[in-house]
């Protein structure tokens, strides 16, 4: 009974209707617990604080204005506009004269429905690096050439090293580690023609840009300037394939940045190796 | 058995000699090279200002022009003054306009000639340099009237809007916060153009163009901030990258108080050559030690490629080689603010015992130096509730270790450029440490044998043995071969090494001759 509500709830009556959800969850919470429903069904989720459907969020945030009670009001009131309602004003200070601090924590009235929620999942199986090298020498029948730089201004090598130098990152090596990967790492702050040149001079089979620097959409821009340059200077099938990462982007853009794939937080070389050769082994990409 | 670790005073002193006979080769290589950046600082220094109406400064313009007609290894300073006198004009700006436009040809001048110039290019030079020394005496004079900060470390802190006139507010805010030291983050990028951005700027990525109009915006309005806080707020910028040497004269010249300067950082982060840093190097420490600059190095950066265990030697070993070189240059222990950092990773096993260990060696090593703590960055994950605490150990690591200058912390690292309340609430974090705990490092004594004496004994032992492998083949050599920050540089390769020139028998140059001048 309370799931069906809960799903009928999501698919139609979402944001509007909160007074009306807001009931029926309640009434969930003290009735209809566990057990009732078996866990891989559920489908709509809410924030969980310390009881289940309870729906509490704690946030953060400065407004511009000097602390008073105005100034606590406004913060409530724009917690209420987030969906936090009731908003319990938890913690309010001055940051200098001019700005308040505020913290909120309240029951948020939005719900999320797992089964709309749409990710890039990795598409390909993760291998060791013995595999990969076992692989590349069997199959590809010589090494793999892999071009990676900083373009554009920015200077943040942390991403770019963490994935190609042999120290790696975490306890993982990195892709220069792997024998049968020919790595050519030109670091910070590369011109596009230049990476563009240094990928035919390699024969490159992949280009891996890394992008920290993410102010007034940097990373971005770069990227497509990047795409655009590659598309540009080699005809479909000889252009390697482009990946780009950093912890600011959005791993569902690559259609629209124009590369082949992005990699966001948090990826380990074994991650960006395991797919070089999903795509440019096992299973050889058809080009657009 | 000396201080608080019991350090060998023996080994000590051998690793001091370590760093000199591998530092020695590099000062020579120093002594005999010149480079476009140096020569360009010179022309600064003699009243070379502005820039043609692309942006290119006149500088950029005046030493293309000589070097076009007479190379680079005379230094420019002969051909210049040679010219001015030949086309009677008095303005060494206006010879770069004319230069500029090809009106004006130049030639190494000999006989009585060279004399003249010489005589001509010492006089201009000298007008900067003591332009340098009253802005030196000018910040003698306001630290006296507005006092120094009431507590170490001194409290460090970073503003990079991209916008000069957005940093100003920021940074003066920051200030009324508790910051003791501000830092304009330059734009990325900047560390690879070859000449120096002119005027007040309102586009950077990242941070904001180091100019000489924005250094000269934002002292004016920390002097205003100085006086009404009754402290004097210091202000740092970056003289490193291509224009290393230009960026330390501007500096001087503008009062600027605190310098990054690190001697390898530019060759291991930024590609660059060498041999270019080096001699880049020592010029700018030249003027850094006349211009009473407070020098920071980067040692921090080095652990956030390599790993900060393994890896804690090459920190000692890179702050013994910029002592060495520092010293070389002029420069006081004062003006040391060697650098160092909380990057162990925070799941290793006694990691604070660890921190507390390296911290407290550099503190022993260099009594001195205001060393300058830097805030963990490579383990902080985006959960900004563990980086705040993250954070507070790294203040009270910099407290029980007697550090000098602070780089406050910010949760959000590697999250966003820190927000308005990110820097209130890591000024708090500091605040809160050094109010409870600042005198710590009165009675913090590591127990005579025990953990932390052991891991300082074993750096500082792994550092020496580095540095005996380095003096076997040469600084240069490591670096080729990724000794530090594993980044594999090698002599002849990197970015700016068109812009180096051997020094030619009659290598003149007017300011390193005063700066070198016993006073």
């Amino acid at each position: 009974m309370s799931e069906r509500t809960e799903r009928s709830e999501g698919h139609e009556g979402m944001p509007s209707q909160h007074g009306m959800s807001e009931r029926t969850e309640r009434s969930e919470g003290r009735e209809g617990m566990p057990g009732q429903h078996g866990m891989s069904e559920k489908k709509i989720v809410r924030p969980y604080g310390d009881t289940t459907g309870d729906g509490m969020v704690q946030v953060s945030f400065t407004l511009p204005v000097p602390h008073d009670k105005r100034a606590e009001g406004a913060a409530v009131q724009l917690a209420n506009r987030m969906g936090i309602d009731p908003a319990m004003l938890v913690h309010a200070k001055p940051v200098g004269d001019e700005f308040t601090f505020f913290v909120v924590y309240g029951r948020v009235n939005h719900l999320v429905d797992l089964g709309a929620v749409r990710v890039v999942e990795r598409d390909f199986p993760l291998l060791s690096a013995k595999e990969v090298n076992t692989v590349v020498k069997q199959r590809l029948r010589r090494k793999l050439s892999v071009v990676g730089a900083c373009i554009g201004t920015d200077a943040h090598t942390v991403g770019i090293d963490a994935i190609l130098n042999v120290k790696g990152i975490a306890g993982e090596k990195g892709l220069e580690y792997y024998r049968e990967l020919k790595v050519t790492n030109l670091g910070a702050q590369v011109g596009v023609p230049e990476l563009v040149e240094a990928a035919r001079v390699e024969r490159a089979d992949a280009v891996l840009v890394s992008q920290v620097v993410t102010q007034r959409d940097a990373h971005l821009h770069n990227t497509r300037e990047m795409s655009a340059a590659f598309r540009e200077a080699m005809p479909a099938g000889r252009r390697p394939l482009l990946i780009v990462g950093g912890p600011r982007f959005d791993e569902s853009m690559a259609g629209e940045l124009g590369v082949d794939r992005i990699f966001g937080r948090g990826t380990t070389p074994g991650e960006v190796a395991s797919y070089l050769v999903h795509a440019l082994v096992t299973n050889r990409r058809v080009k657009a | 058995m000396t201080g608080k670790l019991g350090l060998d005073p023996a080994l000590v002193a051998r690793a001091r000699e370590l760093a000199r006979r591998a530092g020695q080769p590099v000062v020579e290589l120093a002594r005999s090279h010149t480079t476009v950046s140096v020569e360009r600082a010179v022309l600064r220094l003699a009243g070379v200002s502005g820039a043609d109406p692309d942006g290119i400064p006149w500088v950029n313009r005046l030493v293309d022009a000589v070097v076009a007609d007479v190379g680079l290894g005379h230094g420019v300073a002969l051909p210049v003054f040679d010219a001015c006198a030949r086309e009677q004009i008095g303005d060494v700006t206006l010879l770069a306009q004319k230069a500029a436009a090809g009106s004006v040809r130049f030639t190494q001048p000999t006989g009585r000639a060279a004399t003249a110039a010489r005589r001509a290019a010492r006089k201009a030079v000298a007008v900067g340099v003591r332009r340098i020394d009253r802005r030196r005496a000018e910040r003698d004079r306001l630290v006296r009237r507005f006092g120094d900060p009431r507590q170490r470390p001194w409290i460090y802190l970073i503003v990079a809007t991209g916008d000069i006139y957005e940093d100003i507010p920021q940074a003066q805010a920051a200030a009324r916060a508790g910051a003791d030291v501000i830092a304009v983050i330059r734009s990325t990028g900047q560390s690879l153009l070859d000449y120096v951005p002119e005027g007040a700027t309102r586009e950077g990525f990242a941070g904001t163009y180091a100019t000489q109009e924005n250094f000269r915006l934002m002292r004016a309005a920390l002097d205003e901030s100085s006086r009404e806080l009754g402290r004097y707020v210091r202000l740092t910028n970056y003289a490193s990258g291509l224009c290393m040497p230009e960026m330390a004269a501007l500096a001087g010249l503008e009062r600027l108080d605190m310098m990054l300067n690190d001697s390898m950082y530019g060759i291991l982060f930024r590609d660059i050559n060498p041999i270019r840093t080096f001699v880049d190097q020592r010029f700018s420490r030249q003027v850094h030690a006349r211009a009473g600059i407070i020098i920071n190095t980067g040692e921090d950066n080095y652990l956030t490629t390599a790993d900060a265990v393994d890896e804690a030697h090459t920190v000692t070993v890179s702050q013994l080689l910029n002592e060495y070189f520092a010293h070389e240059a002029g420069l006081a222990d004062w003006q040391l603010g060697l650098g160092h950092a909380f990057e162990i990773n925070p799941e290793v096993p006694e990691s604070l015992r660890l921190e507390l260990a390296h911290a407290l060696l550099a503190r022993e090593l260099f009594p001195e130096a205001p060393l300058k703590w830097m805030p963990p960055t490579k383990h902080m994950t985006g959960d900004v509730f563990r980086g705040n605490l993250l954070d507070g150990f790294f203040n009270l690591v910099g407290a029980m270790t007697g550090q000098g200058i602070l780089l406050v912390g910010m949760m959000t690292e590697a999250v966003v450029t820190p927000w308005l309340s990110d820097r209130d609430i890591a000024l708090q974090n500091v605040r809160y440490v050094l109010g409870a705990a600042g005198g710590l490092h009165e009675d913090f004594v590591p127990a005579s044998g025990g953990f932390i004496q052991q891991r300082a004994h074993r750096v500082l032992g792994e550092a020496v043995d580095l540095l005996d492998r380095i003096g076997d083949q040469s600084l240069l050599t490591a670096i080729a071969e990724g000794t530090f920050g594993i980044m594999k540089r090698p002599a002849d390769r990197g970015k700016g090494l068109d812009g180096v020139a051997r020094h030619e028998a009659g290598y003149y140059n007017p300011a390193t001759e005063i700066l070198e001048q016993p006073s």
